[in-house]
């Protein structure tokens, strides 16, 4: 059994930036990640019907750029942390070829609930900005 | 559409808001660990809170919980939605309403998830969700259009409430397009790789980006007083000649003045992005970028060497190193 931490809510402090992690963009990535959160909506795996839309190709579906933004997140608070929400801008479409990078930083804290804003962001590096937003977490005390 | 048009239309549009686009239902599946498992495989998300039970058990919570974000997965209707499309409610009618009218341009634009409780194994997640809001009629960058927003309530097998989303969705006229025009863009099948802003080219400067798509940095002189000049302009300053020809730049010289773009992130611009006003040995101010080092590297008076280099596909520019780096001219 692997050891996990988790940060506590005293560790954290206002402006702390969280390690970036890089997403490479496949087909193979959007199709499962669509697949793994029951959207069979066709623009997610047909190309053909993706590119009707006047996409190049097939396209991350939202509840991944969600899922992506929690991971990131939970990687860096721990495990026990608890995720209160998740509040996200949609901007340009992840495509296959593409490399989202995403960051993140520490805007906020809550004492009496014992919770902290993550404010993060995911660029992809063709078309820009993905997804934009925050991320409320609650994490326990030391 | 005209006032009173948009009126009719308006008042059909308004009589959505409130309107239920699905009854509490029961997710097809209970939480359960394979759909988990395929969500962090997919994901990559390795928090053993979802899937290791041996360190759930002891972890504060005690038991293995359901990823937060999956909370949409468990009652979306999968496959058949490939196979039949979806069953008409509330929220196609209103789709359908909005395309009859022009408004056949779809954008997501916000999601929110709020989390009241964590949910465990063997749980089922029950969905209910209305239209909750429209906005007035908005002048977007997309085109005009409307925001509508659903909520999404989810609750437990027992009632409680698990958590919320509200998706908000932009419905607009999309601006008649060339990819509209030859059947959808279907032919465009690479990614486009953004190129930079091409410079305007007119009747007094295009000699001098022609040159330098050839690989030459000119510099204008009057053929009057011999006075350079740059940028390219139709008279001289010192003798008001319209007589004029040019000579090609050495490009060494000494950095002015520099400046690094953070903000914005431009398209088809690399990072980090550094603007300089060069000196040219021969004597006359130039702008371009400034590459090869950190802004932290640069200072005021240094001397730089230029070289005209393919930037992007369809950019040819003069680019500037510190000269110790020794750039082959």
């Amino acid at each position: 059994m692997t050891d996990y931490r988790t940060l506590a809510f005293e560790e954290v402090e206002v402006g702390d930036k969280l390690p970036s992690l890089e997403i490479e963009i496949t087909t193979g990535l959007i199709v499962s990640t669509a697949l793994a959160t029951r959207d069979f909506e066709p623009v997610h795996h047909d190309k053909a019907v993706a590119q009707a839309t006047g996409l190049p190709d097939v396209f991350m579906n939202i509840l991944t750029s969600q899922s992506f933004m929690t991971r990131f997140v939970t990687d860096w608070s721990g495990p026990e942390a608890v995720v209160k929400s998740v509040d996200i801008r949609l901007g340009a479409p992840n495509v296959p070829g593409m490399v989202m990078t995403v960051t993140g930083r520490v805007q906020a804290k809550d004492d009496d609930a014992g919770e902290v804003e993550v404010a993060v962001a995911g660029e992809n590096n063709i078309w820009g900005m993905h997804m934009e937003g925050c991320v409320r977490l609650q994490l326990p005390g030391s | 559409m005209n006032d009173e048009q948009q009126q009719a239309f308006e008042q059909c549009l308004y009589r959505f808001v409130g309107r239920q686009v699905c009854a509490r239902t029961a997710a097809k599946d209970a939480v359960n660990e394979a759909m988990i498992r395929h969500w962090a495989e997919t994901v990559g998300d390795a928090n053993p809170a979802y899937t290791d039970a041996q360190w759930a058990a002891r972890s504060a919570r005690g038991r293995i919980i359901a990823p937060p974000a999956m909370m949409y997965s468990w009652n979306q209707e999968g496959f058949p939605v490939v196979a039949q499309g979806r069953a008409p409610d509330a929220q196609t009618e209103l789709v359908d309403l909005f395309n009859e009218n022009g408004f056949t341009g779809v954008l997501g634009t916000n999601v929110k998830q709020e989390y009241y409780k964590e949910i465990g194994l063997g749980e089922r997640v029950h969905l209910e969700m209305v239209i909750d809001n429209i906005s007035e009629q908005k002048a977007t960058a997309r085109g005009i259009g409307y925001f509508f927003e659903t909520l999404a309530s989810f609750s437990d097998q027992h009632g409680d409430l698990i958590g919320t989303q509200r998706f908000r969705v932009l419905k607009f006229i999309p601006p008649e397009t060339a990819a509209a025009a030859d059947g959808g863009g279907a032919e465009q099948d690479t990614l486009q790789t953004p190129t930079r802003i091409a410079a305007p080219r007119g009747h007094d400067n295009s000699w001098w980006w022609e040159a330098c798509d050839q690989g030459q940095v000119l510099i204008q002189r009057c053929r009057n007083c011999q006075t350079l000049r740059h940028p390219p302009r139709p008279m001289c300053g010192e003798c008001q000649s319209l007589d004029w020809d040019s000579i090609e730049s050495c490009l060494e010289g000494e950095l002015l003045s520099f400046t690094e773009l953070h903000h914005p992130r431009i398209p088809g611009y690399p990072l980090p992005l550094i603007c300089g006003v060069i000196r040219l040995r021969e004597g006359v101010n130039l702008v371009a970028n400034i590459v090869g080092a950190e802004e932290q590297a640069l200072a005021i008076g240094m001397r730089v060497q230029g070289k005209v280099e393919q930037v992007d596909e369809k950019t040819m520019l003069p680019q500037f190193y510190p000269a110790e780096n020794g750039v082959e001219k």
